[in-house]
Order: structure tokens, then C-alpha cells, then sequence
């Protein structure tokens, strides 16, 4: 690009490349980020890329090693470990993906209001979160699984729960921060209403911390779907998923040790590419590390 | 006639520390038109006096007082009432240019979005009036600019970014808080010209807090002299330079650094002003100078100083008034 084309650009896309190109000094970062885009990709195009039907049973071949046929082999019921493995993809991506969202949609507003106008709901909520916090995440999201009923929605629904008091603490500790910057008390005396001030002041200045949280949470969830398909309380076979696979194979890992080492290695590259996606967005992102 | 008036009015705060007044009983009126300059030390209740019209204070602080504006009373008004009054009729001008605009909004939006929410400007009309704004504030090429974000900005254009935005709106009070301490010497003489010319284009009021009194010499109309929480003396400019009474002032004055001019004058040494301003938790029945001071006697140290009128349009708070300088080497 020419020093003219650079010159023309907007502030918000010189902004942009900037963060991008330092995103791009980082090849981990960028490693994170291209692994997490292939696993989104597949996600959403599991129809095309499986080359079979993840449900269908090839009687002729359980158990078989892989061939040209059958890229990763087959399981005890003779169905394409591959396939499996894509279509395993979807239900881990959603979880991850969706229960992040979920929990921010909740935990951003409330997270917001506490830290913003303090008074006595501030020392409510804190409160509530570290009795939650009190419970380790997965316990947390097990249990709450176990009572709403074993389905992958149930399973994204109590993923969601057990991270709403992190994120909750998070918006609620960057808002009280924010709250005491200069502009917000500029902003005050030039009559922004409380409104005006969360949303245009004080939400946009930690986009940044929330983009790395989720990048942080979604791999989190992905393993969390993994181990609550894996006890059977998130997704149900014959349905794939990476957890339900590995709960599947258990009998035959001496057999077939391919049938635990790939659903294993996805949710490894999985959670892997996100969480070094996120350091790096972290590491551009955050301003105090910015030099 | 008067535009803005203050009367006793006084701020305590409650801190972990115990009870602080940081204004005791302060009363000054604001002129159409008028430049009134609000001077003393770090501490002496000066930015709290401003904060407390708008009621920006936190809520450890108790205001009490009047602060007469356009017929009511700002300290009792409630919140929707101030909220119609700030930026829009009266606007502050923060110390800080640095720390006092989004990072995360370009300028054009924060400038807009005072005028949409004031003014009800459509998004286009609101970036006409930016450009229109920032031209008067001396911004060069406007029209870039007001798509840039603050950190793209220097010290001294940031603190004329938010003068633009508190003109945004007409106010009839500009209130400025101490707005050239952060900027280098040239960028803040170029802050106060632009303050002097909104007054005599716009017509806008100032009130121009600070703890320079060479500074904003030749700004002001009128001097408030705040010590401690309260006001020790007050006086158009030219009386105040040519005839200072408190000794407070006398010091102040003396500490300005001056260049030796021909006639004679000489090499003078800067004088400084022994001591600190105390925090006050009660307001003690003396001269809150007292300690401070080498005019002071027993009474200075038993009794309340009462503002008196020693010239004609001069108050001083003090028992012993009078111009002469400090004594060399003076120590309390």
C-alpha cells in the first residue's frame, strides 16, 4: 500500500490496520487465529466437508484403520471417524460460541449498572458472584446441566451460568475504573444522561477486555461441552460430538486408540488456537501493554 | 447586572480522614461578560467552588449555599434540571486535556454529541456545527480533524477540542478549570488569547480558575483570592496588582516571576510563601492564614477576619491590610 493510500484512510481504519498489523507481528496470534477460523468454517460447512453421513454404520468395516476411504478409520459401529469429528465441531463451536454470547448479555448490563451507580445493589451482586465464584466453573456447569436435562441447549444454557459471575466481576471492575476517568466527569458536566455515559463512554472503552474475555471464555466452553457430553448430560448419540465420542471409545481404546487420539486432538487444536487468539488480542488490544 | 451569583456558599467532605470543609462561606457574583479569575494555592477550595455550582461533586461531599442562575437556584435544583443547564447554559473547561476526551470516540462524535443532545441537531447538522466550532477554537483544517480521535492531538489542540465542545451549545457561563496548567508555556498563551477572543465574540462569561495570577493578569476583570475555603480578598484587576491588601495576595503577587526592567528595578529574588495550605476540618475561629503569616498577631489567632471594604470596590479579609512586602527570609 502507498504512503497516498494510507494518507486517505479514516482514523477508525488507520485504527484498524494498526491493530491488525500488530496482531499480525504475533505468529502465534496469528496461528490462534487462522486454527480458530478453520474450526468455525468447518463448523458451518460440516454438511459439504463430511464426506459421510456421521450417523450412517458401515457394518462391513467397524473398527477399521485409516485408508484413502476413510481419512481417520472407522468406530465399533463402522462410521467415519472424520465426519464425526466435523460434524463434533458444530456442537463444541455453538457451545463455545453461543453460551459466551449469552453469558455477556447478561453479565455486561449487570456488570455495568453495579459498578456504575454503586449504592446497595453494587455490594448485592458482588457478593452473589463470589458465592458463585465459590463453585469451580465446571462443577458449576455440571450441575446445572444435570438439572435442566441432557441436550446440547441445556448444556450451552448452563456453560452460559457458570460464566456469568466472571464476567460479571470483569464488566463490574473496568466500569468502576472507567467511571473515574476524566472524560466520563467531563462528559457529566457537559449533562450526559447516565445512559449516554454507559453506553457511549464507558461501555466502549472496555470493548477491548470483553473481546479478549470471550476469546478466553469460548475455548473454556469448549471444554466444558466436551466433559458435560462426555458424562452425557450435554449432547446425545448418536448425535457427534467431540465429548460424546471420546465417552464412546472407552471400551475399545486398546483396540482402536485413533478413536480417543482424534475427537482428543480436535478439542486440543480447538481450545488451543483460542486461547492463543486471545493472548494475542490481549496483548493488542489491552492499552497498558501498548507501547 | 449579575449572570451568576454564588452566596455562602460551603462544601464538607467526609473522608476516612474525618470531616473536611473545603469551602467555608464563599460569595462572589459573575458579571455578563465578565472574566472573574479565582486565584490561590493547590487546596484552597477553588475547583470545589466551581465543581459545587454543577453539582459535579461526588457524594461525599455536603454543599450548602446558594448559587443563583437565570433565576433559580442551581445547589437546590434537581438532577434533570442540572442536567438541561450543563454544557448547555453553563460549561466546564477541565485541567486535564489529556485525560478528558474518550479515547474511543472520534472528536466530531463528542463535540455532536453535545449538540444533538442540547440542541436536537441532526447527525449532519451537528458535524457542520463541529467543523464551524473547531474553526473558531483555531483548529487547522477542521474538516479532517473532526474525524480524528484524541490521540491523534496535541496537549494544546486536546484543550481546544474541549473548549470547542463547551462553546457547542452558546453557553452564557464558560467555566474553566486551571486550563492552561497542562500545556507548555506558547500553547498557553494561545489557550488564553482564544479564551479572550470567545469573550469578546461570543460575549461569553468566564470564570477562570487557577493558581497563576501572571497568567490570567491581563484576562481577568476581577480577582476572587480564595485561602483555605474562603475568600480572603476580592477586587477589580488593576486595584488588585497596583493595591493588594491581604497578605496572602501581597505574597502571591511577590512570587510571580517578573523580568528585570529598565528603570532600575534590578535582579529581584522570587519570593516564596513559607508553609502549606492546611485542610481544614472544622473551620477554626481565626485567620486561616494565620500560621502562615508575619503580619499575624493574637487576634488574627482568636478571631474570624469579616470581609471589610478598605478601598472603594476592594474587599480584604484581614486585620492588618496594607501593601507592604514580605519581610526577607520571613519564616513562621
Amino acid at each position: 500500500m502507498s504512503v497516498q493510500d494510507v494518507a486517505v484512510l479514516s482514523p477508525r481504519a488507520r485504527r484498524r490496520r494498526r491493530i491488525r498489523r500488530r496482531l499480525l507481528r504475533r505468529p502465534l496470534a496469528v496461528a490462534g487465529l487462522v486454527v480458530a477460523l478453520v474450526f468455525v468454517v468447518v463448523a458451518i460447512f460440516a454438511p459439504v466437508i463430511a464426506p459421510y453421513d456421521p450417523g450412517r454404520s458401515d457394518f462391513s468395516a467397524p473398527l477399521a484403520g485409516p485408508s484413502a476411504e476413510h481419512l481417520f478409520g472407522t468406530d465399533e459401529l463402522g462410521r467415519d471417524i472424520f465426519s464425526r469429528v466435523v460434524w463434533g465441531a458444530r456442537a463444541s463451536i455453538q457451545a463455545g460460541v453461543l453460551s459466551t454470547l449469552l453469558a455477556m448479555a447478561f453479565a455486561v448490563p449487570i456488570g455495568l449498572v453495579a459498578g456504575y451507580y454503586r449504592g446497595w445493589l453494587d455490594p448485592v451482586v458482588a457478593r452473589m458472584t463470589d458465592v458463585m465464584l465459590a463453585f469451580p466453573f465446571l462443577i458449576l456447569a455440571v450441575g446445572l446441566a444435570a438439572v435442566l436435562g441432557p441436550s446440547l441447549t441445556n448444556a450451552t444454557i448452563a456453560l452460559a451460568f457458570a460464566a456469568v459471575p466472571v464476567l460479571i466481576r470483569v464488566t463490574r471492575g473496568e466500569t468502576l475504573a472507567l467511571r473515574e476517568e476524566d472524560y466520563v466527569r467531563a462528559a457529566v458536566a457537559n449533562g450526559a444522561s447516565d445512559t449516554t455515559i454507559l453506553a457511549r463512554h464507558i461501555l466502549p472503552n472496555m470493548a477491548g477486555t470483553l473481546i479478549v474475555q470471550a476469546t478466553v471464555w469460548i475455548p473454556t466452553a469448549i471444554i466444558g461441552e466436551a466433559l458435560l457430553s462426555f458424562l452425557g448430560l450435554g449432547v446425545q448419540p448418536p448425535t457427534p460430538s467431540w465429548g460424546v465420542m471420546l465417552s464412546a471409545a472407552q471400551p475399545f481404546i486398546d483396540q482402536a486408540p485413533r478413536l480417543v487420539i482424534f475427537p482428543g486432538l480436535a478439542i486440543f487444536l480447538a481450545t488451543l488456537s483460542f486461547n492463543l487468539l486471545g493472548d494475542g488480542l490481549r496483548d493488542v488490544l489491552d492499552p497498558r501493554t501498548q507501547t | 447586572m449579575a449572570l451568576l451569583e454564588v452566596s455562602d456558599l460551603s462544601v464538607r467532605f467526609v473522608t476516612d480522614d474525618g470531616p473536611v470543609q473545603a469551602v467555608d462561606r464563599v460569595s462572589w457574583t459573575l458579571d455578563e461578560r465578565q472574566v472573574l479569575a479565582i486565584v490561590g494555592e493547590s487546596g484552597c477550595g477553588k475547583s470545589v467552588t466551581a465543581m459545587s455550582i454543577l453539582r459535579l461533586l461526588p457524594g461525599t461531599a455536603t454543599v450548602s449555599g446558594t448559587a443563583r442562575f437565570d433565576g433559580r437556584d442551581l445547589i437546590a435544583a434537581r438532577e434533570g434540571e442540572l442536567r438541561a443547564v450543563r454544557g448547555r447554559a453553563i460549561s466546564f473547561v477541565f485541567q486535564e486535556p489529556m485525560t478528558s476526551l474518550n479515547p474511543a470516540l472520534t472528536i466530531g462524535r463528542q463535540i455532536g454529541e453535545v449538540l444533538r443532545r442540547h440542541l436536537g441537531m441532526s447527525g449532519a447538522q451537528a458535524r457542520d456545527r463541529t467543523i464551524e466550532l473547531l474553526d473558531l477554537v483555531g483548529i487547522p483544517a477542521p474538516a479532517r480533524r473532526v474525524g480524528e480521535y484524541p490521540h491523534q492531538l496535541s496537549g494544546g489542540m486536546r484543550q481546544r477540542v474541549m473548549i470547542a465542545m463547551a462553546l457547542a451549545c452558546d453557553p452564557k457561563v464558560l467555566i474553566a478549570d486551571e486550563p492552561t496548567t497542562a500545556l507548555d508555556v506558547t500553547i498557553q498563551a494561545g489557550i488564553l488569547d482564544l479564551l479572550r477572543d470567545v469573550r469578546e465574540r461570543l460575549g461569553t462569561a468566564i470564570v477562570l480558575i487557577t493558581h497563576d495570577l501572571g497568567v490570567v493578569a491581563d484576562i481577568a476583570d476581577r480577582f476572587v483570592v480564595m485561602y483555605a475555603g474562603r475568600k480572603v480578598e476580592e477586587a477589580p484587576v488593576h486595584e488588585l496588582f497596583a493595591h493588594p491588601q491581604h497578605p496572602y495576595t501581597v505574597g502571591l503577587l511577590a512570587a510571580i516571576p517578573r523580568p528585570a526592567n529598565g528603570d532600575g528595578g534590578g535582579r529581584r529574588r522570587l519570593q516564596e510563601i513559607p508553609g502549606i495550605v492546611p485542610s481544614l476540618p472544622e473551620p477554626p475561629r481565626a485567620c486561616t492564614f494565620a500560621p502562615r503569616c508575619p503580619r499575624a498577631d493574637d487576634r488574627s489567632r482568636s478571631e474570624e477576619p469579616s470581609l471589610r471594604e478598605v478601598r472603594p470596590d476592594h474587599l480584604v479579609a484581614c486585620f492588618h491590610p496594607g501593601e507592604e512586602p514580605w519581610p526577607e527570609g520571613w519564616r513562621p
